[in-house]
């Protein structure tokens, strides 16, 4: 099927943008990489009246190393991020979960920001925001708030941006010094949403002993589950601790639903098995 | 309302009318009469409408022609050059890498691309860059057969 009729408006500057979501209110969509909503055009699952391509809007391009971790502007692609040897360098878990987005294709058009707004339950990148507690800068006509991911993502495919907003950004914080990372998934097929993926950040102190460790499920809530388990690991060494009973209290949380792709109870089943790999990788890359 | 773009397709330069919902795919097909892109799934599974965007590969079933108005579009029809069909595309005739032959615009646009960007891949590479693009005929082996085979001829012809 073919996209429903819209207008179409390719402002140059941000302001102009700004001004073209306000007077459209509900009735604008921003489009960016449009890999996530041309597929929702194309099978008329959205037909909004007035579409506002960022593509030209060149001040929204780049991304930037920051003192405290990476800022990702609005039109950054999911291939250029992944390839940066400089993010990879102060943020690993956002290469470790570009990798698992999509396929290169689609990476070479779909926008970081852009996927943080989708809000897929699925999606890898939301949750690496939740992780690692990190934010979205959201302008509008006259004004620029900053949203904390913990009350960015709302609901399946809902996020905090209202009517007239736009993401211009995203801020990633950097990983603590003695810090590993890990992402995870099972996915029915390479490239396709998750049927679940746990992504683990696990910090040592200078005994090599876990010091914090946190984990972050996707595919199996309405928004990225975190869980802070330091607690678990009873600052033990990381080859002792019980990484077993540390992934079913994990478990313990979720409350995966069922669909065509896979049961509840299976659902329940992956998570414990990743938060297993994901917590022993990330504690392997601690050290 | 329609936009006039300019599109520059295997370096021709075509002026085109396109309402704003046209998606590249069709803009190609219909509007320009280039044929070779095919259109399977129309939301971003098959990869058989993958076209080069400046060199690129990315789904042109998923890109509106206006915004891409002004820039480089290399379609299957522009990757034979004047010597006849390319290395990659020998390699796929070679190596049996196609059947019914409808996934291969978008396989030989995506191997373009992929050796292009790393001359020597190994098998895991070759399998993550053709990740997305799917084949109901071949079972893939030939056609992984023929990525290989792609970087040998153009190692070849580079040594020439
Ligand atoms: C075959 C296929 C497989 C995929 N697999 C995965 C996967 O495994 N994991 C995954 O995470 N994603 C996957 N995706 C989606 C992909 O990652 C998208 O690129 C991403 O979700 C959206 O980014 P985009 O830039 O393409 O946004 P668009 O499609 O342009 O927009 C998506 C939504 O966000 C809004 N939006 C975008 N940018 C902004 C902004 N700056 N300000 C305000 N609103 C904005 C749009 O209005 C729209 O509602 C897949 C896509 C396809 C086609
Ligand atoms: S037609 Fe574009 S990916 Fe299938
Ligand atoms: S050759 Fe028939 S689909 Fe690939």
């Amino acid at each position: 099927m073919k996209p429903a009729p819209f207008d179409y408006y390719a402002p140059r500057d941000l302001g102009e943008a700004l001004d073209v979501l306000a007077e459209a209110g509900e009735h604008g969509k921003v489009l960016a990489g449009g890999q996530s909503l041309i597929p929702l055009l194309n099978m008329r699952l959205a037909a909004p009246e007035r579409l506002v391509d960022i593509n030209r809007i060149a001040s929204l391009e780049p991304f930037e190393v920051t003192p405290d971790g990476v800022r990702i502007g609005a039109l950054a692609r999911h291939s250029q991020v992944e390839r940066s040897e400089g993010i990879a360098a102060v943020q690993p878990l956002l290469r470790q979960a570009l990798r698992l987005v999509a396929h290169p294709v689609i990476r070479n058009r779909g926008t970081v920001v852009g996927s943080l707004v989708h809000a897929d339950p699925a999606a890898e990148l939301p949750a690496v925001l939740a992780l690692l507690g990190g934010s979205v800068r959201l302008a509008r006509a006259g004004g620029v708030r900053d949203v904390p991911a913990g009350e960015f993502f709302t609901g399946p495919l809902e996020s905090a941006l209202e009517p007239g907003e736009l993401a211009v950004s995203a801020h990633f914080p950097r990983l603590p010094e003695r810090t590993g990372s890990s992402f995870v998934e099972v996915a029915r097929r390479h490239g396709d949403y998750a049927l679940a993926g746990v992504a683990a950040v696990v910090t040592v102190d200078d005994d090599l002993r876990v010091s914090e460790a946190r984990v972050v499920c996707v595919g199996v809530g309405p928004v990225p589950l975190t869980a802070d388990v330091s607690g678990w690991c009873e600052r033990r060494p990381a080859s002792t601790v019980d990484w077993a009973a540390v992934a079913r209290a994990v478990q313990d949380r979720t409350e995966p639903e069922a669909d065509i792709h896979a049961t509840a109870e299976y659902r329940r089943h992956l998570v414990g098995v990743l938060a297993v790999r994901a917590l022993t990788e990330a504690a392997r890359h601690a050290l | 309302m329609r936009y006039d773009i300019t599109l520059v397709v295997n370096g021709i330069v075509r002026r085109v009318g396109v309402p704003a919902r046209r998606l590249l795919s069709d803009c190609l097909r219909h509007d320009l009469g280039l044929t070779g892109t095919h259109v399977g799934c129309e939301h971003g599974v098959c990869g058989c409408c993958t076209v080069l965007l400046d060199g690129e590969p990315v789904r042109s079933c998923l890109t509106f022609a206006v915004t891409v108005d002004g820039r480089q579009i290399t379609t299957v029809e522009g990757l034979a050059g004047p010597e006849g069909m390319s290395p990659v595309q020998r390699a796929f005739a070679e190596c049996h890498g196609l059947q019914c032959g409808f996934c291969t615009p978008g396989f030989l646009c995506t191997a373009t691309a992929l050796l292009r960007q790393n001359p020597t891949p190994t098998d895991e590479e070759v399998l993550e860059g053709i990740s997305g693009n799917l084949c109901r005929c071949t079972g893939y082996q030939n056609i992984v057969k023929s990525v290989h085979r792609a970087a040998e001829l153009m190692a070849e012809e580079e040594g020439r």
